[in-house]
C-alpha cells in the first residue's frame, strides 16, 4: 500500500517549549487514522503542522509522495473541517462552498458542478443560497464537510468536528463521517479527545501525550493491549481498575489475592519473570452472577456503591484494600452492603512494570 | 393532566406589585433630573442666546427666551463674521475642516485597518518589538513633536496647505487604531483564518473578502473617533495651516476671540453650536451601527 502522508523526525517548538518530538507518522491511502489524547498532547498542532498553518522546527511532511513542508496550506492538497466550522458569515453557502475554487481560479462551469456534487453528497441542496446564521450546528458542519469536499483532494484534516454538537447529533454525524469515508476512500486523519469517535470511526488510532505518539495500533490492539498504563487508563469507560502487587513464579499476588498468570500472554516469550508490577483489569472483563463459576480467579466483596446508568451498573467495591469498579448488566438489582461474588479472567487483563509502567 | 384552575391561588401571586414613587425612585430620578439640568442648561442658554438680538441680550437675562426671534447671528456667523481683514464666516473654515477631515479618517482607517490585521494574524518577524513602538509613540505628548514636525513639513513642501495637514493627523491616529483594530480582528475566530488560508485566499484575499465584511462595528468605531478626533482638533490645525487653509475650529476662535469692536455674544454662540454640528451629526446617524453584531452565525450558535 502506498503511503499517503509521511511524516518524518517532526519538531515543533515554540521557544524553549517543544510541542512535538521527533515525530514519525505513516499514513496509507484511504486509511482513517484517528489522532487521540487529552488536551495540550499535540494532537491538534501535529494537524495543523500537516495542513501548512503552523510552520515545523525540524523534519519533513510528505502529502501522496511530495515533499510538502514548505508549502502553502492551498498547495497541499488537502481540505480540512474545525471544530468550530469557521464558515464565513458574510457569504452564502454556495459562496462558502465555493471560495476556494474561486481563489483557485477554477472555470464557473467547473465549480458549480462541484458544489452540486457535495451538496447532493450531504444533502444540503436546499440550504445553498442561506447564511450560515440560519443554519443549525449540524448543518453547520455539513457544510464545512462540504468546504473541504469540493477541494477535490485525496486527504482530509478533521479537527474536533464534533465537540461543539450535542450528543445525539454527534452521533448521528459519525455515522455519516465514518460513511461518507467509505464512499469517497479518502485518506482522513482525525483529531478528537473523545475514545468513543475514535474506536468507531478509525482504522488505526494513535495516541498522544505529550507532543509524543504513546502507541499506534488499530481500535482493538489499543483497547486489548495497551502498551503501557497510560493508555490503558485513558482507554476505556469506566477506566481500568490498577492493582499494584508482585510477580511470584507464575502468580500474581497483591495482598491476600493470588491471580495465576498461565493464560497471559507476555510480551516476553519467556513468560514472567518476578517482580513489582501493576495489573489493570477492564470493570467490564469482570464476571457475576453465574459465570463466577467458570472464572480463574473468584474474589468476595462487599458493595461500597451502585450508580446505575440505564445500560449498565457500575458497583464500587473495594479489592485488596483498592478501588475497584466493575460493570454489571443494566438489569442486576443489587444495593450497597450487599456481598457479591467477583470473577476474574486474568488472560484478558493487562500487566505494566511497576517503575517503568510498558507493558509486559 | 395537573389542575391549574386559578381559583386554588391565595396570598401573593403574579408579578409583585411596585409603587411608582418609593424612596428609590425619588433618589434616582431625582438625580438623574439633577444631572440632566446640569448638562443641558449651558446648550439651552447657547440656543436661547443665538436667537436673541444684540438689544436683549444687553437686558442681562441670559436665562430668558427670546423675545423677539431672529436667525440673523446664524447667518452672520456663517457668512459674515470678520476676522482680521476677511469677513467670510464660518464657511471657509468648514469647507477647509472637510477637505482636511475626509482624507484624514479615509487615509488612517485604511492603513491602521491592515496594520492591525496584519499584527493579529500573520506574526511575522518583530512584530511585537512593532507594535510596542507603535504603541509608544501615543503617550509622547504631543507639544514635543510641533516644531520637528513644521520642519519636516517644510522640507517636504507640505507646510501650510491642507494636504500637510491631513499627514499629520494620518500619522497621529495610527497608534489607537492599530490597537483598536488589532485587538478586534485578534477577537475573531481564528478558525475563519486558517479555513481561508486552506481555501487558498492570500493576504489580501483574506483582508478584503473575510476581516472587512466581518468588522463593520470596528469600522463604525473607528470612523467616529476619527471625525470627532480631527473636526476637534486646535492645536494641529493652527500650527500647521495657514490663514487661507485654517479649519473650522481655528475660524471659531478667531471670530470668538477677536478684540476689536462689540462682542457679538448671539454671533459667537450660533458659531459654536455651528462647529459643533458636525461630531453631534455622526453620533446620532452611526450609533445604531454601533452595537450590531457582524459575527454571529461564524462559530457555534
Amino acid at each position: 500500500m502506498k503511503n499517503s502522508v509521511e511524516i518524518k523526525n517532526l519538531d515543533l517548538q515554540f521557544g524553549p517549549v517543544k510541542v512535538l518530538q521527533d515525530l514519525n507518522l505513516e499514513i496509507g491511502k484511504g486509511e482513517f487514522l484517528v489522532l487521540l489524547g487529552s488536551s495540550g498532547c499535540g494532537k491538534s498542532t501535529l494537524l495543523n503542522c500537516i495542513a501548512g498553518l503552523l510552520d515545523v522546527s525540524a523534519g519533513q511532511i510528505h502529502i501522496n509522495d511530495k515533499n510538502v513542508t514548505w508549502d502553502e496550506p492551498s498547495e497541499r492538497g488537502i481540505g480540512m473541517v474545525f471544530q468550530s466550522y469557521a464558515l464565513y458569515p458574510q457569504m452564502t453557502v454556495e459562496g462558502n462552498l465555493s471560495f476556494g475554487l474561486k481563489n483557485a481560479k477554477l472555470p464557473k462551469a467547473e465549480i458549480a458542478k462541484r458544489v452540486k456534487r457535495a451538496a447532493e453528497i450531504l444533502q444540503i441542496e436546499p440550504l445553498l443560497k442561506r447564511k450560515p446564521a440560519a443554519l443549525s450546528g449540524g448543518q453547520r458542519q455539513r457544510v464545512a464537510i462540504g468546504r473541504a469536499l469540493v477541494r477535490d483532494v485525496d486527504v482530509f484534516l478533521f479537527d474536533e468536528p464534533l465537540s461543539n454538537l450535542d450528543a445525539k447529533l454527534r452521533a448521528d454525524l459519525r455515522v455519516e463521517i465514518k460513511r461518507l469515508h467509505q464512499r469517497l476512500e479518502n485518506t482522513m486523519i482525525y483529531v478528537t479527545h473523545d475514545q468513543i469517535e475514535a474506536m468507531t470511526l478509525a482504522d488505526r488510532i494513535a495516541i498522544m501525550r505529550d507532543g509524543q505518539i504513546m502507541q499506534l495500533g488499530t481500535p482493538d490492539e489499543i483497547y486489548g493491549k495497551p502498551v503501557n498504563k497510560y493508555v490503558a487508563d485513558f482507554i476505556g469507560s469506566p477506566s481500568m481498575n490498577f492493582l499494584e502487587g508482585q510477580i511470584k513464579a507464575g502468580n500474581f499476588e497483591v495482598g491476600n489475592l493470588s491471580i495465576p498468570l498461565a493464560g497471559y500472554d507476555f510480551a516476553n516469550a519467556a513468560g514472567p519473570v518476578d517482580r513489582a508490577a501493576t495489573i489493570g483489569i477492564r470493570p467490564e472483563h469482570v464476571v457475576t452472577g453465574e459465570l463466577v463459576e467458570n472464572a480463574t480467579v473468584k474474589i468476595d466483596v462487599e458493595v461500597n456503591l451502585v450508580e446505575p446508568t440505564g445500560s449498565d451498573t457500575l458497583i464500587d467495591c473495594e479489592v485488596a484494600g483498592r478501588h475497584f469498579r466493575v460493570r454489571m448488566d443494566g438489569q442486576s438489582r443489587v444495593a450497597a452492603g450487599e456481598k457479591l461474588r467477583l470473577g476474574i479472567d486474568p488472560s484478558k487483563s493487562s500487566l505494566f512494570d511497576l517503575e517503568t509502567e510498558l507493558r509486559l | 393532566m395537573v389542575d391549574t384552575s386559578p381559583v386554588s391561588l391565595s396570598g401573593p401571586h403574579g408579578p409583585k406589585p411596585r409603587k411608582a414613587l418609593s424612596r428609590r425612585n425619588i433618589f434616582l430620578y431625582g438625580t438623574l433630573f439633577v444631572i440632566t439640568v446640569y448638562y443641558a442648561l449651558p446648550l439651552y442658554v447657547m440656543i436661547v442666546t443665538s436667537l436673541k438680538g444684540m438689544p436683549e441680550i444687553r437686558l442681562g437675562n441670559v436665562f430668558s427666551p427670546p423675545v423677539e426671534i431672529t436667525f440673523q447671528p446664524w447667518v452672520k456667523a456663517w457668512s459674515e463674521a470678520c476676522t482680521g481683514l476677511t469677513c467670510n464666516g464660518l464657511s471657509t473654515g468648514f469647507w477647509n475642516s472637510v477637505q482636511i477631515t475626509i482624507p484624514s479618517v479615509i487615509l488612517s482607517i485604511i492603513i491602521a485597518s491592515v496594520n492591525g490585521y496584519a499584527l493579529a494574524n500573520w506574526r511575522f518577524k518583530g512584530a511585537d518589538v512593532f507594535f510596542t513602538i507603535l504603541i509608544f509613540g501615543a503617550f509622547i505628548p504631543y507639544q514635543v513633536m510641533l516644531y520637528p514636525i513644521v520642519i519636516m513639513l517644510r522640507e517636504i513642501g507640505l507646510y501650510g496647505s491642507v494636504w500637510g495637514l491631513v499627514l499629520v493627523h494620518t500619522v497621529f491616529g495610527m497608534p489607537i487604531l492599530t490597537l483598536l483594530f488589532r485587538n478586534y480582528f485578534t477577537s475573531l475566530p481564528e478558525e475563519l483564518f486558517k479555513a481561508a488560508r486552506v481555501d487558498g485566499a492570500g493576504f489580501w484575499g483574506i483582508y478584503l473578502r473575510i476581516m472587512v465584511p466581518m468588522s463593520l462595528p470596528i469600522f463604525t468605531v473607528a470612523m467616529i473617533l476619527q471625525v470627532t478626533g480631527i473636526w476637534n482638533d486646535f492645536l494641529f490645525g493652527v500650527v500647521y495651516t495657514g490663514p487661507e487653509t485654517y479649519p473650522m475650529t481655528v475660524s471659531l476662535n478667531n471670530i470668538v476671540n477677536s478684540t476689536q469692536g462689540v462682542k457679538e455674544y448671539n454671533v459667537n454662540m450660533a458659531a459654536t453650536i455651528l462647529t459643533g454640528l458636525v461630531p453631534l451629526v455622526i453620533y446620532f446617524v452611526s450609533g445604531r451601527l454601533f452595537v450590531r453584531g457582524i459575527a454571529a452565525g461564524a462559530v457555534k450558535g
